[in-house]
């Protein structure tokens, strides 16, 4: 029988490396006695080690040497025997790491989550009080009982977190000292409460007003911060006091009469917040219509969307270009045409030499309506009843800009203009006259050219899509000149309609 | 610190929107031991305020009104963002990863951040809220060294994790926020402050603020409040939902631009409010029923890429104002919000799906068993065939669990007495899954299915 005596500091890295060695000398789990104690790592108990059993490697997953090294640090006395025992099991494939079938794995495991646990109310619930330091670099110290020797395992997270003050954790197992950055160890010789620091009182203050006595649910703290931890931590002296009041507090709340009327402050605040609110008035008709577009609630999707996307572009544009809905980017940005079908646009329009700040580019419905999917939302065609909510500001746009040409490009543009959104196939390319006399020219969506699951026909849509504004760009600058000053000056009664309104 | 020259204003209004902010008073921040408060006294009785009362208070006194005015805000979070740390000995600090509660309140609310307000002074008067302007609850305001002392002070005694930091409206939404991203810039370039911030936006604040808030703080909210528009307009008149909206849809813009650029891993970490953005509403203030508040939700979570959205039962608050209903929200019925909020995001449920007919949650029944009762057809589930989504549909399996159990189908058969071991809650599956060892039998079909899961009828106490 070879019994290990493992030291007290550097209890974990000491068992990893005597069990390599047992297990290279073949020592059989059954006969090795482990035990924790002595001071330093040159205490070892040491025998001549005697081989019962083949000699091994330990071969173990990185998870498995991570889980069971945590479970290393818990109480329990038989922790270190059953740890060689399942790596030499693990080692040859008779165990399978995170198997919570197999007795032991499941033991580790949950000593391993014990330790977890109890590192992190150490994280959580140490509470440094400032003492006399040396040189400039301020001075803190700690007294902490875990419930577990798990000091060693949760120290290097205070070493990152406090790493520009010298810092003392001592608990009834050991001490960490932390100096000009220089984490070390000692052993625990008598327990050492710093004495009391003045900022403790803010701390309590703070966590007596934070407290909402409306809500009180004593179990879920005391699941969280478990009665053992309380005598290190100064606000725990003021919960009983906190759950005494608080029935009288609420009632108090319940019974204090909501005043009728505001007082003569709170009436000039909310004078001074109307004026601060206030926001300057649009400037020119298409920002106003604009301005208008933004408040629409004639259906239902504004309560799902960010912002109506109103259309954008001079009100002297000859070519008006129409499309179906603003998507995920327009809703976010409020400007139409600016995500992946805005760039198709564009690269279309740029090979038909069309400009688009000469042009005026809006969408047949203004808010955007999707379905959310988790943190995506997909696309949905507005239906009818949408659509025709929605010509009113699109008969206004017209009306407004007074378009030489409309280009409607994809069915719901259409149906909007024409009435019609059906056979976009046949009509794509064509002109159709409106009962105002305007020319439509049917186009492909953008978005319809992005949807298409063959290279090249992509590249042919794409190309009709140019194709189409290319015609309109034409057809926009022989009619454009004079007759559109001459109708600049009939659109004004418009304006003061529009205003009306 | 310095002061901007305030707008002319009534004599009333001007005293309440300006108070002097006032520098440290080292007196009071290091008071002799002795001074301890045993029994601890609360400092913040609703009283009419006056000039006088308001330019004395100490240090404890602020922090007393400031922080019972923040309460109301549910987020605590100091998880995720970015990872730094202060191994380097060149400032105090460390985050990312799992974020730390470093206490509890007997609410059993976490306490993670300095949840502080900068002021309780407000402007707007929104009738949920204890600071509105009618309000006739007491006033204070933190300067900006005040906010940076404390988090710092209260840092190093491992207290909190770092400062949450929201404000009421002082003069203009651009002035209030400005001293908001002073503070945060002051911890970070000051101070060396590398521990977690968030800040809360001010609606309507000027976008280069929220640029420069997105650059110091790990996360940004702004409140959505109430789960419609009309509810916000008649309890928050100054509040616009629109503005609400395009202020979350300006903070995603902003992220994904931070994480442009492909990394080697091609996906680059926002460096823009690195921590992501969250919301609160608040339930039980209006009419509005689950489904409403739900689909609220999804709608954010899917336009927004919102981190997490609080529910939070409205609680009575001291002067409450006469808008608001006289009974506050169960308690239960912001649980069963969360259960589903969680329904929604790790179950792959839809909102459609949850809130039965009524479009309320069940109060006896948590959501997903709620469904599972609803929905027999769907069971029993064989644990060793079904995929993973109908796995993840059984009550009393959690995502570990079938994380857990589809790894172990992989070793072999999964019985049904292993399935305790994996974090199943067994007794409340039993009825809905077949496994070797095990069939539901009867269970399935029996009549009192949901009288098995629903807590005996109780009467829910209101205070």
């Amino acid at each position: 029988m070879h019994e290990v005596v493992l030291p007290r500091i550097g209890t974990v890295s000491a068992w990893r490396a005597e069990a390599r060695k047992l297990a290279r000398a073949g020592v059989p789990p059954e006969a090795v006695l482990w035990r924790r104690g002595g001071a330093a790592p040159d205490l070892f108990a040491g025998a001549p080690l005697q081989a019962e059993a083949a000699p091994r490697e330990i071969r173990v997953s990185k998870a498995a040497i991570d889980g069971i090294e945590s479970a290393l640090y818990h109480s329990d006395p038989e922790r270190f025997a059953r740890a060689y025992r399942t790596v030499l099991r693990l080692s040859v494939g008779q165990a399978v790491w995170g198997d919570r079938s197999d007795p032991d794995i499941a033991k580790l495991l949950a000593q391993g989550k014990a330790i977890g646990r109890d590192v992190h109310k150490m994280h959580a619930f140490v509470r440094f009080r400032e003492v006399a330091g040396q040189g400039p670099r301020r001075a803190f110290a700690a007294w902490f009982e875990p419930e577990h020797p798990c000091l060693e395992r949760g120290a290097p997270f205070f070493a990152k977190r406090f790493g520009d003050m010298d810092w003392v954790i001592a608990t009834p197992d050991l001490t960490a000292r932390f100096e000009e950055g220089t984490l070390s160890f000692e052993e625990t010789r008598a327990p050492d409460r710093p004495p009391e620091d003045a900022t403790e009182d803010l701390w309590r203050t703070y966590y007596a007003s934070i407290f909402n006595p409306a809500r009180v649910m004593v179990k879920a703290m005391c699941a969280e911060m478990p009665k053992k931890y309380w005598k290190n931590l100064p606000e725990a002296d003021l919960i009983p006091g906190l759950i005494e009041g608080a029935e009288a507090r609420v009632r108090a709340m319940a019974e204090t009469m909501p005043v009728l009327e505001p007082d003569r402050r709170a009436r000039a605040l909310s004078d001074h917040a109307a004026q601060v609110l206030a926001r300057p008035a649009p400037e020119g008709p298409v920002a106003t219509l604009a301005e208008e577009v933004r408040t629409c609630t004639r259906c239902d999707l504004c309560r799902h969307a960010t912002q109506a996307v109103p259309g954008q572009g001079p009100r002297d544009a000859c070519v008006m270009i129409v499309g179906e809905q603003p998507g995920d980017q327009e809703d976010l940005r409020g400007l139409p045409f600016v995500g992946p079908a805005g760039q198709v646009f564009d690269r279309a329009a740029a090979v038909a030499g069309m400009n688009r700040s000469a042009v005026f580019v809006t969408n047949a419905v203004k808010h955007f309506k999707f379905q959310a999917r988790g943190k995506r939302r997909i696309h949905q065609r507005p239906d009818a009843g949408e659509v025709e909510a929605c010509r009113w500001w699109l008969d206004l746009e017209r009306e407004l800009v007074r378009p030489g040409l409309i280009v409607a490009m994809g069915a719901t543009a259409a149906e909007a203009l024409t009435g019609d959104g059906r056979h976009m196939a046949r009509r794509r390319g064509r002109i159709e006259t409106l009962e105002d006399g305007t020319p439509v020219l049917i186009a492909w969506h953008p978005a319809y050219v992005l949807r298409l699951p063959d290279a090249d026909a992509r590249a042919r849509a794409e190309a009709e899509l140019a194709a189409d504004l290319t015609i309109a760009r034409q057809m926009g600058e022989a009619g454009q000149a004079p007759a559109s000053h001459a109708a600049a000056a009939e659109k004004s009664p418009e304006i003061g309609h529009l205003r009306e309104r | 610190m310095v002061r901007r020259s305030g707008q002319a204003l009534g004599a009333a209004a001007a005293s309440g929107l300006d108070p002097a902010p006032g520098h440290i008073d080292h007196t009071t921040l290091r008071p002799p031991s002795d001074r301890l408060p045993q029994p601890f006294r609360l400092p913040v009785p609703v009283r009419e305020h006056t000039m006088n009362n308001m330019a004395k208070r100490s240090l404890s006194e602020k922090l007393a009104i400031l922080s019972d005015a923040a309460k109301y805000d549910a987020s605590c979070a100091s998880s995720g963002g970015e990872r730094r740390d202060s191994r380097d000995g060149k400032g105090l600090g460390s985050s990312g990863g799992a974020g730390i509660c470093h206490a509890y309140a007997p609410d059993g609310r976490c306490i993670s951040l300095l949840k502080i307000l900068m002021t309780n002074f407000c402007i707007y008067d929104c009738a949920y809220c204890i600071n509105r302007a009618s309000s006739r609850v007491e006033r204070a305001r933190f300067s900006v060294e005040e906010v940076v002392h404390l988090t710092i002070e209260f840092y190093r005694r491992n207290y909190i994790e770092g400062l949450f930091l929201s404000s009421g409206i002082i003069r203009s939404p651009d002035d209030t926020m400005a001293d908001m991203v002073r503070i945060a810039r002051k911890l970070r370039e000051e101070e060396g402050f590398r521990g977690y911030i968030h800040l809360k936006t001010i609606p309507s604040a000027s976008q280069e603020l929220i640029d420069e808030a997105g650059k110091w703080a790990d996360r940004l909210s702004i409140n959505i409040e109430l789960p419609t528009e009309q509810s916000l307009k008649s309890l928050a008149p100054e509040k616009d939902a629109r503005n609400i909206k395009q202020s979350m849809a300006d903070v995603r813009l902003k992220r994904e631009e931070s994480r442009a650029g492909k990394s080697w891993r091609g996906k680059r970490p926002a460096r823009f409010a690195p921590a992501g953005q969250s919301t609160q509403v608040i339930v039980g203030a209006d009419l509005a029923d689950d489904r409403t508040i739900l689909t609220q939700s999804s709608d954010l979570y899917a336009s927004y890429g919102l981190s997490r959205i609080y529910y939070s039962a409205f609680s009575p608050i001291p002067d409450p104002a006469k808008a608001l209903p006289i009974k506050p929200a169960p308690l239960m019925r912001e649980h069963r919000l969360y259960q589903a909020d969680w329904l929604l995001r790790f179950y792959d449920f839809r909102v459609e799906e949850i809130g039965g007919a009524s479009g309320m949650l069940d109060l006896d029944l948590d959501p997903k068993t709620a469904w599972a009762v609803a929905h027999r057809e769907h069971f029993p589930v064989d644990i060793n065939r079904a995929p993973r989504e109908a796995l993840l549909r059984v009550p009393g399996f959690g995502t570990k669990t079938v994380n857990r159990l589809l790894a172990a189908r992989r070793r072999g058969l999964v019985r049904y007495e292993h399935l305790a071991a994996m974090g199943a809650i067994v007794k409340r599956a039993k009825a809905f899954i077949i496994a070797p060892g095990w069939a539901p039998r009867g269970l399935l079909e029996e009549e009192h299915l949901r009288a098995r899961f629903a807590a005996p009828a109780e009467q829910l106490s209101l205070f």
